[in-house]
């Protein structure tokens, strides 16, 4: 568990500060249509084209449970090592909003359908566990639009009726880092299971902060406040440095910290009270009389188990086991599931003579570059698996240097080209032929027998030189360890 | 045939199919009496010119197979039908055309009825008198100023007065048994999860039940076989098996236990409710039926019950009325200013009464104390029930405490008003089947009912005793026509 060399905490004079935060993730069921009726869910399309007479809230209109979302929710608690309810509740959340048609929210309050599971962090120096407190399913609202007319607000409905799950954590994470590490996480086996593709910013999983402050060593919890609403994890970490700060300031002044709900404003890097608790709404949740009680069977519930795919962190385990990766390259390859597919399809097709660690730093050094300069994902790779196995083994069997390799895959990244073809077309096979490096090291010699003379009498730093001159005159590709062994031979 | 509209549906069915009758003259028959009879205001909507064009359409191709052929039929507003006003009998949805029909309405459409307009009713069903319409009261056939009760005010009205041959009417607390009492006909408020809700402006979820409203019994039985359908839009509707209810209806109830609870006996009932109740026994016994004294402990809880749990559910239902989206909106200086004003102008004082209620006992710091004690309470009611239903078949209890009152006597006590429903409100929240029919008059002469309470599903039961009932009792509504005159 975290040892004390990352802990996060904040000083003032002669006090230390532990900051104690638990997290509602708000993730979009990824689903064709919505929790209780059929709209199509797709994000982008024209303002109220998704929208039934169920999500307007017409009259006489009743919802009717998506058998998928449920599903999906259920793959997610299993996801989370959680606790399934068999029998849950909707309940109406009641309020007043011009985007919310029925003037309530279907959600779960008392009976969600997922209870207690936990998330393992990896974080560097060491594993972290994280509890969850329950997962629910619930409705989105529509969008109200402000800044379209000065008099008038405009109404989306699209999102109206979207199924949402909300991940409420227990108050265990202690730092912005297990923040970004934990909402990853959530994000990376969401994505594993097909339940939320974690998109943020399309506003698939976003996030209430709960932060509180206490004195270092303390048991006792502060009183917290919760940030609405946080989009994206740069700015969740950021809310929460500023909010942390903001509550020990109010501590060290001898004030006292209200609970409330306040906003994160991502321009000015600060968070501002939205409503104290006393402005909170009484929402006079009761169970919805449209709905009978969500009731799933355990065969429904193992049918689902049986068919969830190798989540991330025993995908590392068997990494590790059978790959001989290191606990740190086998994170980086499972964190996303796309990354894991790749890396597996680049092992599968280097056959039987493979190089793992060669095939590791390849993804994880040039290809990710590329990604990250293209702004691209794995999924949107300009190399094939197939065709980066193929240069791993390449360089593998001494057919090209690492470094001619990477001139190679450069050219690949057009078209996604074979690179044994590029490596014929160009001639850029490896000069293994003794012979033929020892008469070039000859000429070499014999065009700087100044320099092979200093050699000799102890000014070894031109050994690079001779190296350097030999390298040129092949192109490149000269084999360097027969280039260092003739080197050597004939400078003695 | 110039007695077109005192025909029964199952005569006028029969006549049509003999083809000695048209749908054409038999819709023209309906729509001149209802234009006749303005001065009931039972309509909110009407859609005669419609209704006379389908008659003809239909009658230039008849399909007498259907169960409705060509039949005219006027419906409560609280059915969505498809371009044709919907108002639920509130200013709110007043300029409401829904672009979408309700799952009940349909399937009489496809057995070939045709809609001639839109009842009038208690605004939102809230009411038992008709009296809180936006579209004004609605006579009673019977005589003039009496209520025709509520909150299927129109709908009785429009039955007993001979406006349509047969309607549908909603009964979420006694909304179709007591106008059936009030009126000298008959209603069925079937199983809960019997008909879709799905269309129907919502009152209180968890009770509203639609059902048919006739002059007879095998009227009531024709067209509950025909709204009683499973519908996946409705996630409380019920996959049972349903029976023909008319097909299978009979008279024989030899041997059928009928219980007799002792806590229907109320303090203050008028003798003759009392008188009534004993000649109903007496007629189930001479239909060979045997009755039992039975205990239905939680009765007298069952009407603050009600008015707990229907007043939460409709403050929430009734939310989606704000002004935003359709219906009626009041200008506003900003959203909460226009809300109020809406929610303000917009319903009438006994809706505002209810969704205060309902707001009230659904808030945080008193849920507990009523909501949830509510729930409590209408179990206990159910199983109340469940016991009786160990010994006996079905319950046979008054309809209603007393006769139909006069227009304007009870308005300004709500109390009093609530009171009319405290024989029906039990089976609404045990969710059971009850058909209330008409079985005498009291001195004024005005019609009493008779109520039969089943066991859930049992709707043929009930209906059957009522038709072996009907017969022995051989009620004759006394229709002067006062109103036309």
């Amino acid at each position: 568990m975290s040892k004390k060399s990352s802990e996060y905490l904040i000083n003032r004079k002669d006090n230390q500060y532990e900051v104690v935060i638990g997290l509602e993730v708000h993730a979009q069921v990824l689903s064709e249509s919505k929790l209780f009726s059929t709209s199509a869910t797709k994000f982008g399309a024209e303002p109220n084209t998704q929208v039934s007479l169920v999500d307007a809230a017409f009259p006489g209109m009743l919802p009717v449970i998506n058998e998928f979302c449920v599903k999906q929710a259920i793959k997610t608690g299993i996801g989370l090592n959680a606790k399934i309810n068999k029998r849950s509740v909707f309940d109406r959340k009641n309020y007043f909003y011009a985007d919310l048609p029925q003037g309530y929210q279907i959600s779960q309050f008392k009976d969600p359908i997922v209870g207690e599971g936990k998330v393992i962090l990896d974080m560097p120096d060491g594993q972290k566990e994280v509890g969850i407190e329950r997962l629910h399913l619930e409705q989105d609202a529509g969008k109200s639009i402000h800044d379209l007319d000065p008099q008038n607000t405009f109404v989306d409905l699209n999102r109206s009726g979207v199924a949402l799950m909300e991940i409420v954590s227990k108050p265990d994470l202690r730092s912005p880092d297990e923040v970004s590490a934990y909402i990853k996480k959530l994000r990376s086996i969401m994505r594993y299971l097909g339940t939320c593709d974690g998109n943020m910013q399309e506003g698939s999983l976003r996030a209430d902060v709960n932060v509180s402050v206490r004195a270092k060593g303390s048991k006792e919890f502060g009183t917290r406040c919760e940030i609405k609403n946080v989009n994206s994890i740069k700015f969740m970490q950021m809310a929460i440095e500023y909010e942390a700060n903001r509550q020990v300031d109010l501590i060290e002044e001898g004030k006292s910290i209200d609970q409330e709900t306040r906003l994160f404003d991502t321009k000015k890097n600060e968070t501002r009270s939205m409503r104290s608790k006393e402005d909170a709404h009484d929402y006079r949740y009761f169970p919805d009389p449209d709905l009978l009680p969500l009731e799933v069977s355990d065969e429904f519930v193992n049918e689902l188990k049986n068919n969830i795919p190798e989540l991330p962190d025993d995908k590392k385990k068997r990494f590790i086991d059978e790959f001989k990766l290191s606990p740190y390259e086998a994170t980086i390859l499972v964190s996303d599931i796309d990354t894991a597919k790749y890396f597996e399809e680049v092992v599968a097709k280097m056959g039987k003579n493979k190089d793992m660690k060669l095939a590791v730093n390849w993804i994880t050094g040039e290809l990710f570059a590329v990604l990250n300069n293209k702004n691209l994902e794995i999924s949107q790779s300009p190399v094939s698996a197939k065709n980066l196995a193929i240069l791993v083994n390449l360089i593998k069997n001494g057919t090209i240097s690492g470094k001619i390799a990477k001139t190679v895959f450069e050219l690949m990244l057009d078209g996604d080209k074979d690179p044994q073809k590029i490596v014929e077309e160009k001639g850029l096979k490896q000069q293994s032929d003794p012979k033929a490096i020892e008469a070039l090291i000859d000429k070499i010699i014999n065009d700087n027998r100044e320099k092979a003379i200093e050699y000799k009498q102890g000014k070894e730093k031109l050994f690079g030189f001779f190296v350097g001159q030999a390298m040129k005159a092949s192109g490149g590709k000269a084999n360097p360890q027969l280039i260092n062994e003739i080197l050597k031979k004939k400078l003695q | 045939m110039s007695d077109i509209t005192k025909q029964s549906l199952t005569e006028l069915v029969k006549n049509i199919k003999d083809k000695k009758l048209s749908s054409t003259e038999v819709t023209k028959a309906f729509i001149d009496r209802s234009e006749k009879s303005k001065k009931l205001n039972a309509y909110i909507t009407e859609d005669f010119t419609s209704a006379l064009n389908k008659a003809k359409k239909f009658d230039q191709k008849p399909n007498l197979d259907l169960k409705l052929p060509g039949i005219p039929m006027a419906v409560k507003d609280l059915f969505c039908t498809k371009d044709v006003k919907t108002t639920a009998g509130s200013k709110i949805l007043n300029n409401f055309v829904p672009t979408y029909e309700s799952t009940v309405t349909d399937n009489i459409w496809r057995e070939g009825a045709i809609l001639l307009g839109k009842l009038n009713c208690d605004e939102f069903a809230m009411g038992s008198s008709n009296e809180t319409s936006f579209f004004g009261n609605v006579q009673n056939p019977i005589d003039k100023d009496l209520v025709p009760g509520g909150s299927s005010g129109g709908s009785a009205s429009a039955v007993a007065g001979q406006l349509t041959p047969i309607t549908i009417g909603t009964d979420t607390g006694g909304s179709i048994r007591q106008p059936a009492s009030f009126t000298g006909t008959v209603g069925l408020k079937p199983t809960y999860g019997s008909c879709s809700r799905y269309g129907i402006v919502a009152f209180a979820s968890s009770l509203d039940q639609a059902g048919p409203m006739a002059q007879n019994v095998k009227d009531c039985a024709l067209l509950q076989e025909i709204i009683s359908t499973y519908d996946p839009k409705d996630s409380t509707s019920i996959d049972f098996k349903r029976n023909q209810y008319n097909k299978e209806l009979t008279n024989n109830i030899k041997g059928k236990k009928i219980g007799i609870p002792k806590e229907y006996r109320v303090d203050g009932m008028p003798k003759e409710i009392e008188d009534l109740w004993q000649k109903g026994i007496q007629y189930v016994k001479d239909c060979g039926a045997e009755t039992i004294d039975i205990s239905l402990p939680h009765t007298s809880y069952a009407l603050p019950t009600y008015y707990i749990v229907a007043p939460a559910e409709a403050s929430s239902n009734l939310a989606r009325y704000d002004g935003v989206k359709y219906g009626f909106r009041a200008k506003g200086e900003n959203l909460i200013d226009m809300y109020e004003k809406t929610r303000s102008e917009g319903f009438g004082a006994e809706v505002q009464r209810r969704i205060m209620i309902g707001t009230y006992v659904l808030s945080s710091g008193y849920y507990d104390a009523y909501y949830l004690k509510a729930q409590k309470v209408r179990k206990l009611i159910k199983n109340d029930f469940d016991e009786a239903y160990k010994k006996v078949d079905a319950i046979l209890t008054p309809s209603t405490p007393s006769s139909a009152f006069k227009i304007g006597e009870k308005t300004n006590d709500p109390v009093s008003m609530y009171l009319n429903d405290i024989f029906t409100v039990p089976v609404n929240l045990a969710g059971l089947p009850g058909i209330s029919i008409p079985a005498g008059h009291d001195t004024k002469g005005y019609p009493l009912g008779l109520q039969i309470i089943g066991k859930a599903f049992d709707e043929q039961n009930i209906l059957n005793i009522a038709f072996a009932m009907e017969e022995k009792i051989n009620f004759k509504n006394k229709i002067t026509d006062w109103w036309i005159k």
